[in-house]
């Protein structure tokens, strides 16, 4: 007999290449019997900005940073919520609109957690992990200024 | 100690990274942001509004008060805009 795994694996990658959601979802999931959400977030390169078309989309990171700041708030998410495994990848380089850039997977027994966890990292993932957007239009190129609304929405989870 | 520059920071200094050495009358971030403006015209116009520049110690966030003695690598970029 073996008892009901419970451990929350960690996977935490920074990468030019693509990613299948499916394949991560399977690989999280893969011989697990105790894990009953999965929740997924991809964010894909849109093909405009409110007033502009984007033709293309470049990320740019601090290596390093990145990942250690990505993992400080999957720790806390860890602490937060009763998680069953965490798969964050960021993509950097440079994306037409239409393509993968980002992707959280949490996975918990119910979920709320899942549902929580993985809007928390997004919050975080925009207004404190070490990445930047430069946009290319028709206009020209230019960074991608941050918006007040990201923080607000990472100001939320701020434990009172 | 080394200093990054990311985004429009490293794009306005014009390189990616380097070695400097501040005086010791540089103790904060805010003092080696003032200083790091007078070193030339490209860090006064990428240090323009230091109030906008962000800045990490050895890989965390810091605010503009945070002691810069021991660090060894210091990075200064834009408000980030990833996700």
């Amino acid at each position: 007999m073996s008892s009901p795994v419970t451990t929350c694996p960690v996977a935490i990658r920074i990468q030019e290449d693509d990613f299948d959601i499916a394949r991560e979802i399977a690989v999280l999931t893969r011989s697990r019997t105790d894990i009953g959400a999965v929740v997924s977030f991809s964010g894909i390169c849109r093909a405009d900005d409110d007033s502009s078309k984007i033709a293309a989309l470049t990320l740019e990171h601090y290596p390093g940073m990145a990942e250690e700041e990505i993992k400080r708030h999957v720790d806390e998410a860890m602490s937060r919520w009763p998680l069953n495994g965490i798969t964050v990848i960021h993509r950097v380089g440079r994306f037409m609109p239409g393509q993968n850039i980002v992707l959280v997977l949490t996975a918990s027994q119910h979920r709320r957690a899942a549902f929580e966890a993985a809007e928390f990292l997004m919050d975080y993932l925009k207004t404190s992990a070490p990445f930047w957007k430069k946009e290319e239009s028709a206009t020209g190129t230019g960074w991608v200024e941050a918006q007040a609304r990201d923080d607000e929405a990472a100001a939320r989870w701020t434990k009172s | 100690m080394k200093v990054k520059y990311f985004a429009w920071v490293r794009e306005r200094v014009g390189k990616a990274e380097e070695t400097i050495e501040p005086p010791a009358s540089v103790r904060t971030v805010e003092e080696l942001i003032a200083w790091l403006s007078a070193q030339g015209e490209a860090y006064a116009y990428a240090f323009e509004k230091p109030k906008v520049i962000r800045t990490a110690i050895d890989h965390a966030h810091v605010k503009a008060d945070a002691a810069i003695a021991g660090a060894r690598e210091i990075a200064f970029f834009p408000p980030m805009t990833g996700g």
